[in-house]
């Protein structure tokens, strides 16, 4: 249910990117796109892809926006030094609170974290047939993430030759 | 590194490096070839092969200059290859629709130890070997062009 908001929500929102005409607007709607895809890698038990695709945002963000953007955004904080102390601290308390549940439920120093992983240990060989422990995880136990990388750099060698490209070099000439 | 040899071409690095090139290329081709075909059975696999084969490519290309490397290797021939090692990933995710589930190992799993085991992995390695290898040529190669524009301006 939650992934077919997320997914209605992201076309909605490559929809707005390409049709709006203001191009820091359009910066910020392929950036909700990456951040509802983040969510869905979540939702998905891909905790490993979601921490990949919220980095690789956040910098593709900050590289567009810097790029959009000619000239620094004007800082205003004269007079209004009272509710921006109030909401740092709000959030800082509401950080340490999360932080504390979450805390609270991982497991005491020294107990084995690997619960899933002893299982791809015993039984790798077994139920894929390959010797090697890493080719039978990332190539069948976790293929998915696999996948994910590959097109990554799929996407990124395509972006690359795009902008290499030489009728590309010319036009601007 | 540009000085101009007698002998075959004029492009490229000297007479030493040409010679030790011709004699050692081969080899890590056939060695990434091996790391890629053997990925199930020992250390490596697909991404680790792929840059090997690139490396090799690269490596010709830094010897003997860009018109060799590119006459063994169009840039076209790179961009359908990377496309196919794509395709050919997918579809054997595809391929697991048929025995029930995305990504499932449906062909026989073999004697563990022997080189044709595993099902679909050493599909996979393969497919993946010949995304990453020919993408990472193929940014190697638009660099090199993106250089060669920049001098001829």
């Amino acid at each position: 249910m939650e992934l077919h908001l997320l997914l209605l929500f992201m076309i909605f929102a490559a929809v707005v990117a390409v049709e709006v005409k203001d191009l820091l607007s359009s910066v910020i709607a392929v950036g909700s796109v990456g951040f509802a895809l983040c969510l869905a890698f979540l939702i998905l038990k891909a905790p490993d892809l979601a921490i990949t695709q919220l980095v690789v945002e956040i910098l593709c963000l900050i590289i567009l926006i810097r790029a959009t953007l000619k000239k620094d955004l004007p800082l205003v904080i004269e007079g209004r030094w009272v509710f921006n102390t109030l909401s740092t601290l709000t959030f800082i308390g509401v950080f340490l609170f999360f932080a504390y549940l979450a805390l609270k439920e991982l497991p005491a120093f020294g107990h084995p974290l690997m619960s899933v992983a002893k299982r791809y240990l015993d039984e790798g060989v077994s139920k894929t047939g390959a010797v090697n422990i890493v080719s039978a995880i990332i190539l069948d136990f976790r293929a998915y993430d696999t996948l994910g990388e590959a097109t990554v750099l799929f996407t990124s060698v395509i972006g690359i030759m795009a902008i290499l490209r030489r009728p590309g070099r010319r036009k601007i000439e | 590194m540009k000085q101009a040899m007698p002998g075959n071409s004029k492009a490229g690095m000297s007479l030493i490096v040409k010679t030790i090139t011709r004699l050692t290329v081969g080899l890590i081709l056939l060695f990434g070839i091996y790391i890629v075909l053997h990925g199930h059975l020992s250390p490596g696999g697909g991404f680790a092969g792929g840059v090997i084969i690139a490396l090799s490519f690269v490596h010709l290309m830094l010897a003997f200059g860009k018109d060799v490397a590119v006459r063994k290797f169009p840039k076209d021939m790179a961009s359908n290859l990377e496309s196919l090692g794509a395709l050919m990933f997918l579809s054997i995710a595809l391929l697991g629709l048929l025995g029930g589930s995305f990504f499932l190992n449906i062909l026989g799993k073999g004697k563990p130890f022997s080189l044709f085991s595993a099902g679909t992995i050493p599909l996979s390695n393969i497919a993946i070997s010949l995304k990453v290898g020919v993408g990472l040529f193929a940014i190697f190669l638009a660099l090199v062009i993106l250089e060669k524009a920049k001098k001829e301006e």
